[in-house]
């Protein structure tokens, strides 16, 4: 079926291509956002991303230990990010004790 | 035939969400806003992307790993969302200039309020 078999190509080649291009936007803002909370952001869609191109990847080379993967890179992207983001609040936390000699204070 | 049909609709369809966040983190104005483009569509897209490789393989071992990244994207997705954005405003990030509610500011210490002592990252 030489149809058919065209049919999945060209939609792999077209998400494998457009996963790309967006990895190159999300790398912009990685390069050039102004805090560090949006390289965080960016560095997490970037994981994302990266998760869904193994995946297209699996389909698009019938090897199906790209979605292994997948599966690998979703459990290590989401600890990465739980620690930058734990990182910056610690820091952030530090800023704010000497900046404010009372210190943070959660009460209204 | 029909599983191939569908295997390439749910590729192109997860590929577009996922050009969408990117697009949304490049030009939306502010962190948080960002966020929510990145979290909510980059999930939609890598899980119908996801959902294509099941449709495609029609296996049940593959099947199995796929709706378990699914599920778990979707479990840890708010939950980092939710850290990032915490220490983003915790961090005294710079809002949008257009934002004209922040219910979070009224729960910090006048000396500890990240917005109104000049001093913006």
């Amino acid at each position: 079926m030489p149809l058919t078999a065209s049919i999945i190509e060209i939609a792999g080649h077209f998400a494998l291509a457009v996963l790309l291009i967006s990895m190159v936007l999300a790398l912009f803002r990685l390069i050039r956002g102004p805090a560090a909370a949006d390289r965080i952001v960016a560095l997490d869609l970037i994981s994302i991303l990266i998760v869904a191109f193994s995946a297209a990847y699996a389909v698009f080379s019938g090897e199906t230990s790209f979605l292994d993967v997948a599966i690998g890179y979703a459990l290590i992207a989401f600890l990465g990010t739980v620690a930058l983001a734990r990182f910056l609040m610690r820091t952030a936390i530090k800023k704010n004790i000497i900046n404010s000699k009372t210190g943070p204070s959660h009460d209204e | 035939m029909m599983n191939e049909l569908i295997t390439a609709l749910l590729l192109v369809m997860g590929s577009l969400f996922s050009f969408v966040a990117a697009l949304g983190m490049l030009r939306l104005p502010d962190t948080v806003i960002r966020m929510h483009a990145a979290t909510k569509a980059g999930t939609l897209g890598a899980g119908l992307i996801l959902l294509g490789v099941a449709f495609f393989y029609a296996d049940l071992g593959i099947t199995l790993r796929a709706l378990a990244t699914i599920t778990f994207l979707l479990l840890t997705a708010p939950v980092a969302a939710h850290l990032i954005g915490r220490a983003a405003y915790y961090s005294k990030i710079k809002l949008w200039e257009k934002t004209w509610i922040d219910e979070l500011a009224q729960h910090y210490a006048a000396g500890d309020d990240p917005h109104h002592d000049g001093d913006t990252t």
